[in-house]
């Protein structure tokens, strides 16, 4: 096995990694958890906050 | 001042040391697109170098790339990163002190290469000229900076790590890592040091430092500016957060290969230069990826385009963004390489991401912030965020225009040639044909430096202290 080989198994590797990740990141499964951290940047608004946010919305 | 901060402090989180970077991008800015404006003026008439040392092009340049980039943008990305990861992760920064830290580190920093540059004291290495006492104190705050950061996400409330915080991470450790290496240098005295790499693989160091800057600091770290403001201004989540990490892993995965595209034609070997553009066109995928997530948020939404000054600043963005992101893997191709490299074309490029992209988002992010760092309903005037961003956007659109022309006129005028085989026109043939692009582009930069004019006088009639908000802590405690 000569560096080559390496080579091409490293790129077959990646391309093994990148189509795990797209199943992964696109399997039903996972639709509920990505919707939670969706709404992170929402989440942490108190009630008057988000009144304010909304206000700044509605203007801005 | 005091008793200001004290009415202005948040219960949760420490909105201070985000003010001060807030304030400071604004100022910095200010002051590197000014250094901008003179050297884009000294182009076109050279005599405005007064023969003074300090004031030549040479010395200026890079005292107007590292402001703009590492002072403007860094402060603008130190100030939106620190509220971010608050924000998402529900808890206050790890440290105030170290926080604090970090802003009197990085503004010393920036005073350093302010006083240095100018003097002619560089190690001549493109976007990293600052001199080997001031990249050890730049991997001091930076170090800082990476356990403030990760230190703020370990002890987080949230069960998920919002995807802001990954792409701020990346730019984050991309950039310590980046800048040791290429910063590895022999002193020989306190303001002189030589590279530890000779030749073509100083080259390759420092291309692979200086497109992976473009990478990680100008588009990882404003991605995640991006994948928080677009939202919360638009008032929805992000389009699609699958395609958020998909393009995350798939552009921090390609970017750290483009940088010999920067080397085309030159003494690297050729398969180097080959792969160096066979990835930056891959680099298209991931960098549309970001651009059409961060537009579609606003899907369904569109009309709010028509009354918010600082959503049409962040949608604009993204729509530069895009242009510069297609463009530079077309830049990228061997051929067209040869005709647009060394010419004004390359400028243009920068700019139009520079300008259009990191500047109106970065500048977008503080126009949301601003209001609610100082306990305000909104920016004092919406009118002047209008004329700011239309100012912004002629501004860059006079930009790159007249680069292109003047890049491409350049690029074709250096390859004519006659019947003989003899050059048709002289290098001063090419300057002088390349004056009124270069007018055109100073106007176009001093409408975009005017407009950050704008900004700071809406900025000081925003955060004004007021009697009546003096008064009442509690507004500016639930903001």
């Amino acid at each position: 096995m000569d560096i080559n080989d390496l080579r091409g198994l490293s790129t077959a590797l990646l391309l093994v990694a990148f189509v795990g990740l797209c199943i992964w990141a696109y399997s039903h499964k996972r639709k509920a958890a990505f919707d939670e951290a969706a709404n992170l940047p929402f989440a942490d608004e108190e009630p008057a906050a988000a009144r304010d946010d909304k206000e700044n919305n509605r203007h801005g | 001042m005091s008793e200001l901060n004290a009415a202005l402090e948040h219960p949760v989180y420490n909105y201070r040391v985000v003010r001060q970077f807030a304030v400071m991008t604004v100022v910095w800015g200010i002051v590197g697109m000014l250094v901008g404006v003179l050297i884009a003026a000294q182009l076109a008439w050279p005599q405005l170098g007064f023969d003074l040392p300090w004031l030549q092009y040479g010395r200026l340049r890079p005292l107007h790339t590292n402001a703009v980039i590492f002072a403007f943008g860094g402060c603008a990305l130190f100030a939106t990163s620190y509220y971010i990861v608050q924000r998402t992760c529900q808890v206050r920064l790890l440290s105030d002190k170290l926080a604090a830290v970090t802003f009197w580190g990085w503004q010393l920093v920036i005073l350093s290469a302010a006083i240095t540059l100018p003097l002619g004291i560089t190690t001549s290495k493109e976007y990293a000229e600052l001199e080997w006492p001031i990249d050890l104190l730049i991997t001091f705050v930076w170090v800082v900076y990476a356990i403030v950061f990760f230190g703020t996400i370990l002890k987080r409330k949230t069960p998920h790590i919002y995807v802001a915080n990954w792409f701020l991470g990346a730019f984050i450790i991309a950039v310590a890592l980046l800048h040791v290496i290429n910063s590895l240098e022999m002193p020989v005295t306190l303001t002189k040091s030589y590279s530890v790499y000779a030749g073509t693989v100083d080259a390759m160091v420092q291309w692979w430092y200086g497109h992976n800057a473009v990478g990680f600091f100008l588009t990882a770290g404003f991605l995640g500016m991006m994948y928080y403001f677009v939202p919360k201004q638009a008032g929805r989540p992000v389009y699609s957060y699958r395609l958020s990490i998909v393009h995350f892993w798939a552009l921090v995965a390609v970017y750290i290969w483009a940088g010999p595209h920067h080397l085309h034609y030159t003494a690297l070997p050729d398969w180097a230069q080959s792969l160096g553009m066979v990835m930056s066109l891959i680099l298209l995928a991931p960098s549309w990826g970001g651009m059409i997530n961060g537009m579609m948020t606003l899907s369904g939404a569109w009309d709010k385009l028509r009354t918010d000054p600082i959503l049409r600043f962040l949608v604009v963005s993204l729509s530069f963004y895009g242009m510069s992101t297609f463009e530079g893997p077309m830049m990228s191709i061997k051929t067209v390489n040869a005709l647009s490299h060394y010419t004004d074309w390359t400028i243009g490029h920068v700019h139009s991401g520079a300008l259009g992209w990191v500047a109106m988002i970065s500048i977008g992010s503080l126009y949301h912030l601003i209001p609610i760092l100082f306990g305000k309903q909104q920016m004092y005037s919406l009118s002047l965020i209008n004329t700011h961003f239309w100012m912004s956007t002629i501004g860059t659109v006079l930009y790159i225009a007249s680069m292109w022309v003047n890049g491409i006129m350049q690029g074709l005028m250096w390859r004519a040639y006659n019947q003989d085989g003899t050059l048709t026109y002289s290098f001063a043939e090419a300057v002088e044909a390349s004056f009124p692009g270069y007018v055109v582009r100073l106007i176009g930069g001093a409408i975009f430096f005017s407009g950050m004019l704008v900004m700071a006088y809406n900025v000081y009639m925003t955060t004004r202290p007021e009697k009546d908000t003096q008064d009442s802590p509690a507004l500016a405690a639930t903001a």
